[in-house]
């Protein structure tokens, strides 16, 4: 059969090919070029092939701000996620306690990132600050300024703090959207708050809960304004994450080579990562799909 | 054996259950009937012990059971919607109720095995509910509810979400398969149709009310009012508003010789109730009554056609075999055969009811 062939379809699709260009293409492959050039100024660049990708990888700071980012996402992961469930399970289904709950728990998500980290930078000082002052009078020497652990326990405290509420509300859109006949079906059946949570509950919430995991991963991974308001990375390094040492270096130093390297090394991290992440979660419990029936 | 006591449940304002009384035999097929929002969940979660009556008893086998959590009483129940455990296999799924109980395994196994089989789910043991099919998923609660053998089996509407062909041969299967095991089998539907199928005896609700609770094809031969009578028939029965006047009901200009087995009512108000079946377009041979009516809409399925009139105020609807060629506006007569009336009093109970009951 003779389809028409017209090329005027074409223009159908380049506003939608202008806009992905401006906004993911383009920025994306200047980062590339960068990240094979060298320049000296002048706005003059030199090939420089995969040298800054070979420095970067072979750097130990570059290793050692991945370890620290793959710690800082584990330890919000593991306290944020369960914290996040325990909440959402307290929460009351109906009743006027509802839009209350709800309305305190989406406040911390509504401060921005750097308020979030002045607040807490404040909060913890010792000479003015009510958290630092008290815990100054109890007689612990708490100061994130100096201390290691004492500047990781804050910058944890602070994502705990702003993001909880984020675990919250998704498990709590799944854990609202389970039909009452099965807690009643558990109730006839005799079965015990933990089976209820373990074989009702977490299962109905499994896919919010991996959009939570998800997003609740690529956001500590990308961790950069509270630390960076908090000690701009310190003691030491100590808090320098992969986010910081990147603006250190491009716009510090201005390496863009070794910085656009690196960020793309970082973003691919992210991405395969994510990609583990999802494949594993979403096949976690569900058969095979050849065991499906069409009837 | 399950005796409901002047049963009544109150939430808020709303009474929700109003001084309900039946016994529910062992081994027997008890229906609820009722339009949506009767009463018929509330009633199956009374009789269950998810809920606690506001007032009046409920005794199992004699003993008072109000207050019993109802992990204790030895229940099963099926809802409309397909509850299974959603992370465990059919198989798993068949054997909760009998792990939490500590039944041994090979028993459990056994079990399962009988109940999987009776329900047609051998090949599909190692799924999980998500990969099965509705009639599946629902084959899979049933399953579950048979094996705890329990004392009270309560079916809330549990064929409502299938399909026409998995229903019709569940609802053969469920009461035999349940009736075997001694149980006391309760079943909720909104459908006269599955009522008279299940046999059995049905008890007609109505906002709360049970208002008949007899054997199915009594109540619906002999329904104790006009309320239980309009339950008990879909479409909704025919309800004509006469007055008698000496020999003759009469409506309008219409008349008809009042049967003989009633002729010593008194004068008055009736209202005459006639099954959408009844209501003719042709004159019967004996005696009825003649309407002139207007067609206001037809509903044809092929094999029957509902064909709604207006006369004088009444809405009637005759159901029709075949496809019957009338146009909506036509003036036509129709005739209500005299041998098929229900006579309700001005009380609207039931006076008199059709003569000719095996023929229903």
């Amino acid at each position: 059969m003779d389809k028409p062939y017209n090329n005027k379809a074409w223009f159908l699709v380049v506003p939608v090919f202008a806009l992905v260009a401006l906004s993911a293409i383009i920025p994306i492959m200047t980062v590339v070029n960068y990240s094979f050039q060298d320049t000296f100024g002048n706005n003059q660049f030199f090939w420089a092939g995969t040298e800054w990708f070979q420095d970067v990888l072979s750097s130990d700071r570059f290793w050692d701000a991945l370890g620290r980012n793959f710690m800082f996402s584990v330890i919000i992961l593991s306290i944020e996620i369960p914290l996040g469930i325990g909440i959402a399970l307290t929460m009351p289904k109906k009743g006027i306690w509802v839009p209350v709950c709800l309305v305190t728990m989406a406040l911390p998500l509504l401060i921005p990132w750097n308020v979030v980290g002045t607040i807490w930078q404040i909060f913890g000082r010792a000479d003015i600050g009510l958290l630092g002052y008290s815990l100054d009078q109890l007689g612990v020497n708490y100061n994130y300024a100096s201390n290691i652990f004492d500047a990781w326990a804050t910058i944890i405290l602070m994502d705990v703090w702003h993001w909880t509420s984020l675990v919250v509300l998704l498990c709590y859109a799944g854990l609202v959207s389970i039909p009452e006949a099965y807690y009643q079906a558990a109730k006839i059946d005799g079965a015990s708050r933990w089976s209820v949570f373990r074989y009702i509950q977490l299962p109905k919430i499994r896919g919010v809960l991996i959009i939570a995991f998800l997003l609740r991963f690529m956001d500590s991974f990308m961790i950069y304004t509270e630390p960076f308001v908090l000690t701009g990375g310190g003691p030491g390094n100590s808090t320098t994450f992969m986010s910081i040492d990147l603006v250190k270096q491009a716009i510090g130093q201005f390496d863009l080579g070794p910085a656009a390297a690196m960020s793309l090394v970082y973003q691919l991290i992210v991405l395969s990562v994510c990609y583990v992440f999802f494949t594993v979660m979403s096949n976690v419990g569900v058969d095979k799909p050849d065991a499906r029936v069409e009837d | 054996m399950l005796e409901l006591k002047n049963i009544s449940k109150k939430v808020g304002n709303a009474l929700h259950i109003s001084d309900v009384s039946m016994s529910l035999e062992k081994g027997s097929v008890n229906v609820l009937l009722g339009p949506t929002l009767s009463g018929k969940t509330s009633l199956m979660r009374l009789m269950a012990g998810l809920d606690r009556p506001t007032s009046g008893s409920i005794l199992m086998n004699g003993s008072n059971v109000v207050g019993m959590p109802v992990q204790k009483r030895n229940v099963a129940m099926v809802y409309q919607q397909f509850i299974n455990y959603p992370a465990m296999t059919v198989y798993e799924n068949i054997a909760s109720p009998m792990r939490v109980a500590g039944v041994d395994q090979a028993t459990i196994d056994r079990r399962v095995n009988e109940a999987a089989d009776l329900m047609k789910l051998t090949p599909y043991l190692d799924r999980t509910p998500a990969n099965l099919s509705g009639g599946q998923q629902q084959r899979t609660a049933l399953a579950r509810a048979l094996v705890k053998n329990a004392e009270l089996v309560l079916l809330d509407e549990p064929l409502a979400n299938l399909d026409y062909k998995l229903r019709e041969e569940l609802r053969v299967e469920l009461p035999k398969i349940f009736a075997e095991t001694g149980a006391v089998f309760v079943y909720a539907t909104t459908e006269p149709q599955e009522a008279l199928l299940l046999g059995g005896k049905t008890a007609t609700l109505c906002e709360g009310r049970v208002t008949q609770f007899d054997r199915t094809i009594d109540v619906y031969n002999h329904p104790s009012d006009l309320l239980t009578a309009q339950t008990f028939s879909d479409p909704p029965m025919n309800v004509l508003p006469v007055t008698k006047v000496g020999n003759e009901f009469v409506f309008e200009t219409s008349r008809v010789d009042v049967p003989t087995n009633v002729s010593g009512l008194a004068d008055g108000n009736y209202k005459i109730g006639v099954r959408p079946h009844h209501m003719l377009l042709e004159e019967p041979k004996g005696h009825s009554m003649k309407l002139d009516c207007v067609v206001s809409t037809t509903e044809i399925t092929g094999s029957e056609s509902f064909i709604h009139l207006q006369s004088r105020g009444a809405h009637m609807v005759a159901l029709m075999h075949g496809v019957h060629r009338v146009e909506i506006g036509d003036a036509i007569p129709a005739y209500l055969e005299q041998k098929s009336f229900f006579i309700f009093d001005h009380h609207e109970n039931l006076v008199s009811a059709p003569t000719f009951d095996s023929q229903n």
